[in-house]
């Protein structure tokens, strides 16, 4: 509905940025403005923006079918820098998606406003597939952000490959300016990384890319050679190397923030390669500040080549179980310790391993601990040596052995009371 | 005036502690039993052949004991606003009585049935027995809205009086003062039917392990305290490869159906602690099992879409994969991974599992393996479980799926790993999947990694004769872990790299509970939190208002990278239609047993 605004559009010839803007402000002096009703249609642009710019899309919806001046509002650029197109199936998924009308009204009106685009899929080829349209349409973007999310089964990896790459190369050539870009569980390839450091070089700081299979450890490494700016990166064990280290590492690289590295088992008995403790240390030189980060998904005797040498990971989690051996390595090893989480040990119980950890591991301050055991005794002594240095300590119940110093009744009045706040352990229903 | 009363059972399906069937017999002339089912419904209800067989044995138990004190069971078919003005006019009834049931859709039911009861100038009388203690007590005592941690729930209950004392059981003295017609036909009107009656083809095979009534509850609860006086050990047990087996001990299934008063456990429990340990007061910890019953009752009671993921407060919002195929693999026990499957084949075969075989099935469809909705996972244990309860079923999912109840999601079990830990001899394996019953202890939890030749020997070839695993453990649970902690992410608006600080605390666990009162200070008072504690960790959402979501979307357009916050999706009708699947709406079944 097209409702005519018979007092506005007066020219003004002050500052406006052409069509969209003929809702402007007119105040007509002579009218005493306490006695007419408010009048919508003359709220001013910017504050129409500022407005809209809390309200959920579907609200911002409606209130663009008001009138034309609203109508207008709802199309202004800056409300469009941001996008997350949602993309499921009724069969695969419980969410709702993105309509797909809006989806073409968006590529047709706004797709040069797209600046901070992401894509959330979920396990359906169709809902990927659609992603790689809309990817595909992207020409006039230049983004700044991109991210490729899938909320469920990878499906991005179910895509014939040249159908993703084309895609997703439409976007790394336009864009120029990419700064964040995250590609998890998808199938880009090295030559696709050429593409994406041919153009964006200067700009790329984020990039996430854990499991993509097809991406070769030459294929890293050229990124990092080339994206000078490259401060947070996250990527599977298999494409770590030496080289990649002192890339990233070089002096014209800027500080790397963060590092995150998911090692995962395909095969039982895998055999891991090493890094070499110089190449940490160089790493560790150049940026000081850094944080590794490291996710194991390993069978307990594939540990070997893991932990031998000091290494300066900051963020441990063993998504299987890990041996008491290799956490006693831990212990001797991770001197920048921040965060250590336990998924499951065998069931021996891992005190001296704990203490170590307390005695060496002096920036640790979140602990987490599942199919586990410890005695009662032992974890007092741990929590008062690490005292209220431990902002996170989530122990499940089985954890805590009871011993002839503590029972499990009495257990969280000591740990609290050298925590400095209450502390009771995770609970679970037995019923 | 004559009373002519009628004692309507649903759960509570007992002769003692029965105020509600007490009052029923208070100065009345005439009491008759009820039991109100509707067998047309029994084939569509979520209800699988085992539950139904409890029930139906438990109604039996009810009439021989109710036989004895010449009265009977009347097991009336359709549905309670059908019958019971049917009733009320035959029978001249002039009291209705039946024990409270404080689940959402028994609230309404009873609401309903109340109101007519008055249109037909029948006074009712209601009585709260199925549980330990008063929900809505409880909520009121932690600002009138249910506690959500347990740690916070048993801090409450330990400033509450102790549960009232359980009444004994209806005795001939009482009955005898009234009377029961019984027409001649009693049994062909009346009688507890079959299960053929309600369509279940049954083969004969009568060898089932949960023996349904009161009867046998009281044996086993007998069984159950000597057994604890001979162990004389209170603490939680270890579990064995023995526990993994159904206990002739186990009394779930009776609280569960009401064959077991809750009360009369609690107290039998109380005293013998008092007789073995000579102390002024057990802990908390030794009626954990009940408490957490009553934890997962107060949590659902005013909540009708308790059991949904969708519309529900308290329960996080995850992208759950939609995936018939691999729920029914699940469910049928055919995924590939003995341990799973073997627990799976129990759960159908028997009706009951060990607590922590029913962790290690609930994370592995959940956030574990499968990345299936819990609402799925909990539908099937309606089916099958013996002691499932909607309130009890709903929340435990929600629990171990990590939805609800600020739980970490980090630890994980491992189909294969805990299992073997568990049970190294791989006796339980071998005793419900006895295809692999030959399989070395070695291989038995991973069968597709025994080389060739084993599996040639052990006549059982992964992929022929047993499946192959249905997804890579590794691979999974490393996605899943992203998933939950996107989810967790984005809800608390952590933006760090702590996996543990991704999950917000509750404020009410850091709070000092309600001012005034003093905690015991004996020393086994060491489960109430302590009146001096100032809240440590960041709270980032600090709504503590009840039913309002726990956290707020951000809208605002300057976060860091685009959140969700342009769509909203919560109770905002768009888009594309539904899945026709699961209904949106408290889904009403006909028949609840």
């Amino acid at each position: 509905m097209k409702r005519r605004l018979s007092r506005e559009r007066e020219d003004s010839p002050s500052s406006c940025e052409g069509p969209t803007d003929s809702c402007k402000r007119v105040r007509q002096p002579t009218e005493d403005s306490g006695d007419l009703p408010p009048d919508w249609a003359r709220l001013p642009q910017e504050i129409l923006l500022h407005i809209f710019q809390f309200l959920p899309l579907l609200d911002r919806a409606f209130a663009s079918q008001v009138c034309r001046g609203w109508n207008e509002a709802f199309h202004m650029p800056e409300l469009w820098r941001c996008f997350e197109f949602e993309l499921n199936q009724p069969a695969s998924s419980y969410l709702k998606a993105t309509h797909p009308d809006l989806i073409k009204q968006i590529i047709k009106r706004h797709s040069n406003h797209l600046q901070y685009v992401s894509f959330k899929v979920d396990s359906s080829t169709e809902s990927a597939e659609a992603a790689c349209d809309i990817l595909s349409q992207l020409v006039n973007c230049s983004l700044k952000t991109l991210g490729l999310i899938s909320t469920a089964r990878p499906s991005f990896m179910e895509l014939p490959k040249s159908h993703f790459i084309s895609a997703l190369t439409v976007v790394f050539v336009n864009s120029k300016s990419l700064s964040s870009l995250k590609i998890d569980d998808t199938p880009v390839d090295d030559p696709s990384l050429k593409v994406l450091v041919a153009n964006n070089s200067d700009t790329l700081k984020l990039l996430k890319m854990s499991s993509c299979p097809h991406v070769s450890p030459a294929g890293i490494l050229c990124v990092a050679d080339q994206c000078h700016g490259l401060r947070e990166l996250a990527l599977n064990y298999h494409l770590l190397s030496d080289e990649l280290l002192l890339a990233l590492s070089s002096e014209k690289h800027v500080h790397l923030e963060h590092l995150r590295i998911d090692v995962v088992s395909e095969n039982p008995g895998q055999q891991f390669h090493t890094i070499k403790k110089s190449s940490w240390d160089a790493m560790v030189r150049h940026s000081p500040k850094f944080n590794l980060v490291m996710y194991f998904f390993l069978y307990e005797d594939e540990f070997g080549p893991f932990f031998r040498d000091e290494i300066p990971v900051t963020h441990l989690y063993f998504g299987r179980s890990v041996s008491k051996e290799v956490l006693g390595r831990v212990g001797m090893n991770c001197p920048r310790l921040v965060e250590l989480v336990v998924c499951a040990n065998g069931l021996r119980p891992l005190d001296e391993e704990l203490i170590r950890i307390a005695e060496r591991c002096q920036h640790l301050s979140a602990i987490g601990l599942g199919e586990c055991e410890v005695s009662c005794s032992a974890f007092v002594e741990f929590v008062k040596m690490c005292g209220r240095r431990l902002s996170q300590l989530s122990i499940m119940e089985e954890v805590l052995i009871p011993d002839h110093k503590y029972s499990l009744d009495e257990i969280h009045w000591e740990v609290s009371k050298h925590l400095g706040r209450v502390w009771f352990p995770d609970m679970m229903p037995t019923w | 005036m004559v009373v002519n009363s009628v004692h309507w059972f649903r759960k509570g399906l007992r002769l003692h502690d029965n105020p509600a069937l007490q009052e029923a017999l208070n100065g009345a002339e005439t009491v008759r039993c009820v039991y109100i089912l509707d067998p047309w419904f029994a084939g569509s209800a979520n209800v699988g052949v085992n539950r139904w067989r409890f029930l139906l044995e438990s109604l039996e138990d009810l009439d021989t004991s109710l036989r004895k004190l010449n009265s009977r069971l009347f097991v009336v078919r359709g549905q309670p606003t059908d019958v019971f003005p049917r009733l009320f006019k035959e029978w001249n009834v002039t009291r209705l009585t039946f024990e409270y049931d404080s689940e959402p859709y028994g609230k309404e039911r009873d609401a309903a049935i109340i109101k007519m009861a008055q249109e037909y100038g029948v006074e009712t009388a209601v009585r709260n027995t199925h549980t330990l203690y008063n929900p809505d007590r409880i909520i009121e005592m932690n600002n009138h809205s249910p506690p959500l941690t347990f740690k916070r729930f048993q801090a409450i209950v330990n400033r509450l009086e102790l549960p009232r004392k359980p009444l004994p059981t209806i005795s001939q003295e009482q009955m005898a003062r009234c009377q029961t017609k019984i027409s001649e036909n009693h049994d062909e009107r009346y009688g507890v039917p079959s299960l053929e009656e309600l369509g279940f083809k049954t083969h004969g095979d009568s060898s089932h392990v949960w023996k349904g009534g009161e009867t046998e509850a009281l044996e086993r609860l007998n069984k159950h305290l000597d057994r604890k006086a001979w162990v004389a050990n209170f603490e939680r047990p270890r579990i064995t490869a023995q526990s993994l087996f159904a206990s002739p001990t186990g009394l779930s299934p009776y609280l569960r159906f009401g064959c077991l008063s809750c009360r009369v456990f609690y107290y039998n429990l109380w005293e013998l602690y008092m007789k073995l340990r000579r102390s002024s007061s057990p802990p908390l910890s030794l009626f954990g099992q009940l408490l957490w019953r009553e934890f997962f009752y107060t949590a659902g009671t005013n909540n009708p879409n308790f059991d949904h993921m969708e519309g529900n407060p308290i329960c996080v919002q995850i992208p759950w994969d939609h995936n018939p195929e691999a729920l029914a693999k699940w469910a049928e026990g055919r995924t590939g991974f003995p341990w799973i499957d073997a627990i799976m084949t129990q759960l159908r075969q028997e009706g009951w599992i060990h607590h922590l075989a029913r962790h290690a099935v609930a994370c592995f469809l959940t956030r574990g393996d499968l990345w299936i909705s819990w609402e799925s996972g909990m539908k099937v244990f309606e089916e099958l479980l013996l002691d499932a309860d909607w309130s009890v079923n709903a929340g435990s999912w929600m629990w171990l799926s990590c939805s609800a109840f600020f739980q970490q999601f980090f630890h994980c079990y491992c189909p294969v790993g805990f299992g073997r830990r568990t049970d190294p001899s791989g006796d339980y394996i071998r005793r419900y999947i006895p295809k692999l019953k030959d399989y070395p202890n070695r291989y038995i939890y991973e069968p597709w990694n025994a080389p060739e030749s084993v599996q040639k020997a052990a006549n059982c070839i992964v992929g022929v004769d047993y499946p192959k695993p249905m997804i890579n453990h590794a691979e999974s649970s490393r996605l899943n872990i992203e998933r939950m902690k996107q989810v967790y992410q984005q809800l608390s608006h952590y933006r760090g790299l702590s996996l543990l600080a991704s999950v917000p605390t509750i404020q009410e666990e850091a709070e000092p509970p309600m001012s005034d009162d003093s905690q015991a200070s004996s020393s086994t008072a060491g489960q109430a939190s302590t009146p001096t504690s100032s809240p440590h960790q960041p709270t980032p959402a600090p709504s503590t208002s009840p039913n309002s979501e726990p956290f707020t979307p951000n809208s605002s357009p300057t976060a860091a990278f685009p959140g969700a916050h342009s769509q909203r999706k919560r109770g905002r009708p768009s888009g594309p239609p539904k899945p026709t699947e699961f209904k949106s709406q408290a889904h009403q079944p006909s028949q609840r047993i």
